[in-house]
């Protein structure tokens, strides 16, 4: 890690990466988002993220946004306008409130990310009236928040467990809450995709799951 | 299936109605159905919208005495709040506009989204949520009863309000009390297949049915083994009859999936008065076709909506619509 240094600042350039890496992600898990949205939902997951963070990158392409905040600002309303579902009012809400929780400045701290992060968290979780536990994409978003302060690799490993621990939970939210029990034994698709997200982060950090266990040593 | 490329059946669809209705103003790119007279002088604005797949629903209902206006979204999917502020724009004369709303996760964020938006905008915006749907159960630990045939009753019945001339705070009250006063049970013959998935979005082997099901080829309630036109109609009617206990006439709705024929939805409808006729319930007004449809899913679900001599005479107005016309 690199706290020997003074804490290292994160410019606009690493919130563009991270939206970018993001966008890679989205589009080589799209098809097993869609199957897993199709055991418990309606088999379309995936190909709504990815025509979402499509449009999103072709608009920081376009718009060039010149702080961490904006950028983050940018890709939630591209989101919501682009997404449909509820995905895109959470996806959409999730970035773009943590993007106002980071303001104007030009370079932020992890500290501030983090804490930004733990905001736009909380607007997902009263957006969508959902609360950990009910198989969402907050049990993927409420531990990696947490495990922020440790460190981004912890982050990506937490959001990645609070994922692929939605399988034996009853969905209390969303069309997958229809099917009451039935919705036992699967992987919650929106908790999948913010676990994507939160790894793209640490990949961007350079703390990918790849050389995850390398910076702790 | 009977499509180009996945990718742009909603479009396609849009340009095909385009063609077949001049009087509607069918904006592709941005996915927008509007009246081609709207804003009209001194009438509250409808709108509503949800995914595609459901067709005639939303965009089939656009028209003097219904909706002003309609917004698709990707098959199954809510549309986005920028189609909801610009129908909102489209029609409002500033009287006002209602958005109806079916009552599912992503429809319900996406229209608040655009009710604030529109609101920025200077328009005034009330909302209907419709929840009609008696097979959700236990609705206090799930996304609550969907929003399903009861929706063409609150479009129709709040759209000859405000053809009337009614106030928004008004237009508003007879759509809250149709989606109070109506309920409906759904089921299937035959699973969903998306155009994006290209198979069944679950498996309903032949010789079995699933009673209690949505209209986004979500599974239902309880799975049994195939039965009798007479005994869908007992149990559908039942499950309704339950849960609204009308004490007055009720208007009925028998409603195709999408890939159930005219001729087995009459036989059915039989079988619904008649079970309506033995629990002493005084049918007004009935109705029967492919109205809110779930693809080419087969099968059919009921809606039954208590009226009174106002609402009654609201269905009775006259409407122009392309799925729903009568009067004038």
């Amino acid at each position: 890690m690199s706290d020997q240094d003074s804490e290292p600042v994160l410019d606009v350039d690493f919130f563009r990466r991270w939206i970018g890496t993001a966008a890679a992600s989205v589009e080589r898990e799209a098809d097993r988002l869609t199957e897993l949205d199709s055991a418990i939902g309606d088999a379309d997951h995936g190909s709504n993220l990815q025509r979402g963070f499509r449009a999103v990158t072709a608009e920081l392409e376009k718009a060039a946004p010149e702080t961490p905040g904006a950028v983050l600002i940018l890709a939630g309303r591209q989101l919501i306008s682009t997404v449909g579902g509820a995905s895109g009012p959470l996806y959409g809400t999730l970035l773009r409130r943590t993007g106002k929780a980071l303001g104007d400045s030009a370079e932020v701290t992890p500290a501030r990310l983090a804490e930004a992060l733990g905001e736009g968290v909380a607007a997902v979780a009263q957006l969508g009236g959902a609360k950990a536990g009910d198989k969402t994409m907050i049990d993927a978003l409420e531990p990696a928040v947490a495990a922020l302060g440790t460190s981004y690799a912890a982050a990506a490993a937490a959001a990645e467990e609070g994922a692929v621990a939605t399988v034996p939970l009853q969905a209390r939210k969303g069309r997958a809450s229809y099917l009451g029990e039935r919705s036992i034994g699967h992987q919650d698709p929106g908790a999948t995709s913010s676990a994507l997200l939160i790894a793209a982060l640490a990949e961007t950090a350079g703390e990918g799951s790849a050389d995850a266990e390398s910076a702790g040593a | 299936m009977l499509i180009n490329v996945p990718e742009t059946v909603v479009a396609d669809a849009l340009r095909g109605m385009a063609a077949a209705h001049p009087e509607l103003s069918v904006d592709v790119d941005n996915r927008v159905v509007v009246r081609r007279d709207a804003p009209v002088a001194g009438k509250v604005g409808l709108v509503s919208g949800g995914g595609s797949g459901h067709e005639p629903l939303h965009g089939g209902f656009v028209g003097p005495g219904m909706l002003s206006a309609a917004c698709p979204g990707e098959v199954f999917t809510s549309p986005v709040p920028d189609q909801m502020v610009r129908a909102a724009t489209a029609v409002d004369s500033g009287a006002g506009v209602l958005f109806i709303v079916k009552n599912y996760t992503g429809d319900v964020l996406n229209f608040d989204m655009a009710a604030e938006l529109a609101e920025d905008e200077g328009v005034r915006v009330a909302k209907v949520l419709v929840n009609d749907d008696v097979a959700v159960t236990d609705s206090l630990f799930t996304a609550g009863r969907r929003g399903t045939g009861a929706t063409l009753f609150v479009e129709k019945i709040a759209g000859a309000a405000a053809e009337e001339g009614a106030p928004l705070e008004r237009v508003e009250a007879i759509g809250r009390q149709v989606n109070e006063s109506a309920r409906s049970f759904g089921v299937a013959l035959s699973a969903v297949t998306t155009p994006s998935k290209g198979s069944p979005t679950f498996d309903l082997p032949d010789g079995e049915l699933e009673l209690g099901i949505g209209i986004h080829g979500e599974p239902g309630r309880e799975r049994r083994a195939m039965m009798t036109a007479r005994e869908i109609a007992d149990f559908a009617v039942d499950a309704v009859l339950e849960d609204l206990r009308p004490s007055g006439p009720v208007l009925a709705l028998v409603n195709g999936m999408g890939a159930t024929p005219l001729l087995e939805l009459y036989g059915f409808n039989a079988e619904v008065q008649r079970v309506l006729a033995e629990r002493g319930v005084a049918v007004a007004r009935t109705l029967v076709g492919n109205y809110v449809t779930s693809l080419d899913m087969a099968g059919c679900s009921v809606t039954l909506c208590q009226v009174d001599e106002d609402l009654l005479r609201l269905w009775d107005a006259p409407v122009q619509t392309p799925a729903l016309r009568w009067g004038r």
